[in-house]
């Protein structure tokens, strides 16, 4: 194999990759009636995708990535109210908005330890909090943006009680993302990130910006989280406080976690297995369910993240590898 | 003015007691512990538990309230702590997230998700005003009490880790493990130590300021962004840059609440991040570590 098809081939389409798409496009349709949970494992598996590509591949640990998704949920929520109610306008502005917030965050990113970060992404998503709160004139507060009516989707769909729209409408989205992201992954500034994410000296060395990298690959990020968001104003026609609290942080670094880091369908199967997960503990016990989904992370850190999305490996060899 | 000064000062001297096992950690294994909450939260349950049903003097349950913390603290770190060490920081903070979670959903299930209410001994409800005007004075006794409390523990430590052979033998730990162990330090034993009495600390802590913070199942979660703070901002090599994170935090704090209550915590966060983005590493550390 020479180099080249060597550095190409993971960027290929795997078979089965066809195959999940394929039943994943028919979820909605076969189960109808479930509609609104498809929507709402979409919205979490693309705010995971976009929190994968910068913990995944450049190596930020982010505790506050919600500051995007609320950016995005209140932006679209905001300009579906003010200036018109066409979703896809809005989702641009929501994006919009998420990139510029990436970009003017980014340099802060750059500097320091993983503490440090952890510390300034978690204060960034707190500040917005508290703005969100203070200016409660724009956003309605503790109590809610209310009266959000959006149009209907291409100007022929409406959102409909059932969610049969949204789901569709989120799953489009999220595959427009996941397409786009594999391409970003696989190209010279993916790799690059990577390379980075491994060692930052080297690649200084090779004569590369890092910063520039940084704040490219943290700016679409922000865009796609805030498409998330976006995407959570405009199916619910509401948005509140919750976007914005610390633990949309932490749920969306969960779903990542229990899928992967550093490979798209992370995201995807991790929101999947969060929702269904978090859905049956709140059924079973509605109050405590937190209890159970700490103890699976510990235990999940414990026995090590790698084991988990290799499930082959668990009954090779015990201990951890 | 001065009031609002010295409430301040209260409230910073609490955090400094409450984050510096949370500090110490953190320079020593280089361990980001967002768990550390659950045992100042322990700390506080358990001097609610001895005056309410056991009908303990306050005074007594604070000793108490550490100790039972610091076991607490040794179990866990002999337990499941001790793997967590060597794994990326990632790792560490979802798993101390996890504890987190568990401790909150846990004490919810035990005790109830209401307020507890702390019965203070009469001898710390009084309160003392000094001078008039804008340069007003009133110390309430109980904060009077733990200024002093928490003074007297900070310099007691500080001498524990400048004066004796233990303190040497951890602040060798800290700088660097590898050589310290390869001097015949036992820095195991040295961090089953410090961890615990770093977790007698934050329960000592927890009880101490029951009355301000208040005792309830999700103390670990609105707390732990300020231990996080102090420790950030002050860094983790000395006592002194934690003092001083957690005396600026607990200031800034009371007094923008005070003056400006809408912003909530805002002014906070703003001098957190301007304060990281200035120095990263903390106010307080020796630029060239790690």
């Amino acid at each position: 194999m020479s180099p080249r098809q060597s550095l190409l081939a993971p960027s290929r389409w795997r078979p089965w990759e066809f195959v999940l798409w394929a039943v994943i496009w028919a979820m909605p349709v076969v189960f109808g009636s479930h509609a609104a949970l498809i929507n709402e494992i979409a919205i979490l598996a693309l705010f995971a995708l976009s929190l994968d590509l910068i913990l995944g591949y450049a190596g930020i640990v982010s505790l506050g990535h919600a500051a995007f998704f609320g950016v995005g949920a209140y932006g679209a929520a905001l300009f579906a109210k003010h200036v018109m109610p066409d979703p896809l306008l809005g989702m641009a502005v929501a994006m919009g908005l998420g990139a510029l917030l990436g970009l003017a965050t980014s340099p802060m990113i750059v500097r320091g330890t993983d503490l440090t970060r952890l510390m300034v992404t978690m204060g960034v998503a707190l500040v917005l909090l508290e703005l969100a709160n203070k200016f409660d004139s724009l956003t309605g507060g503790a109590d809610g943006l209310q009266g959000v009516v959006m149009g209907p989707l291409l100007g022929a769909f409406d959102f409909d009680l059932g969610a049969r729209t949204a789901s569709f409408y989120s799953l489009a989205l999220l595959f427009v993302a996941f397409v786009v992201l594999r391409r970003v992954v696989h190209s010279p500034l993916g790799i690059s990130l990577q390379a980075l994410r491994d060692n930052r000296l080297r690649l200084t060395a090779l004569g590369m910006t890092v910063q520039g990298r940084l704040a490219a690959v943290y700016t679409l990020s922000g865009a796609l989280a805030a498409a998330s968001g976006a995407l959570l104003a405009q199916t619910t026609g509401f948005a509140s406080l919750d976007v914005l609290e610390f633990h949309r942080s932490a749920d969306v670094m969960l779903a990542l976690i229990i899928g992967g880091a550093g490979w798209l369908w992370g995201g995807l199967i991790g929101a999947i297995g969060f929702k269904l997960m978090h859905d049956l503990l709140s059924t079973w016990t509605t109050q405590y369910w937190t209890f159970w989904i700490g103890l699976f992370l510990v235990v999940l850190m414990l026995a090590g993240r790698e084991r988990l999305f290799r499930p082959w490996t668990w009954f090779k060899r015990g201990g951890p590898q | 003015m001065l009031t609002l000064l010295f409430d301040g000062i209260a409230y910073g001297m609490l955090l400094f007691v409450l984050a510096l096992g949370l500090a110490v950690t953190m320079g020593l294994m280089n361990f980001i512990n967002l768990a550390h909450g659950a045992f100042a939260m322990a700390g506080g349950y358990v001097l609610v538990l001895l005056m309410q049903k056991a009908g303990w003097p306050f005074l007594a349950c604070l000793p108490a309230a550490f100790v039972a913390t610091a076991l607490l603290g040794a179990l866990l770190e002999r337990t499941i702590y001790r793997p967590m060490y060597g794994k990326p920081h990632l790792d560490q903070v979802l798993f101390s997230i996890g504890l987190t979670f568990m401790a909150v959903a846990a004490v919810d299930y035990a005790m109830g998700s209401s307020q507890q209410n702390v019965q203070l001994p009469d001898w710390l409800r009084q309160r003392f005003e000094f001078g008039s005007g804008a340069l007003q004075l009133g110390m309430g006794a109980y904060r009077l009490f733990i200024v002093a409390t928490c003074v007297a523990l900070a310099l007691a430590l500080q001498a524990v880790l400048s004066r004796t052979r233990f303190g040497s033998r951890l602040r060798a730990a800290v700088d660097d493990p590898r050589v310290a162990a390869g001097l015949g330090i036992p820095v195991d034993r040295v961090f089953l130590l410090t961890f615990a009495v770093g977790s007698g600390l934050a329960g000592l802590g927890g009880a101490l300021g029951a009355d301000i913070l208040g005792v309830e199942p999700t103390f670990p979660l609105k707390y732990m962004v300020y231990f996080l703070i102090v420790c950030a901002v002050g860094g983790t090599s000395s006592i002194t840059g934690p003092l001083v994170a957690a005396l600026v935090l607990g200031i800034a704090d009371v007094m923008g609440k005070y003056y400006v209550p809408k912003l909530g915590g805002f002014i906070v966060y703003v001098l957190m991040i301007a304060i990281l983005l200035w120095r990263p590493q903390g106010l307080f550390t020796r630029e060239a570590r790690r």
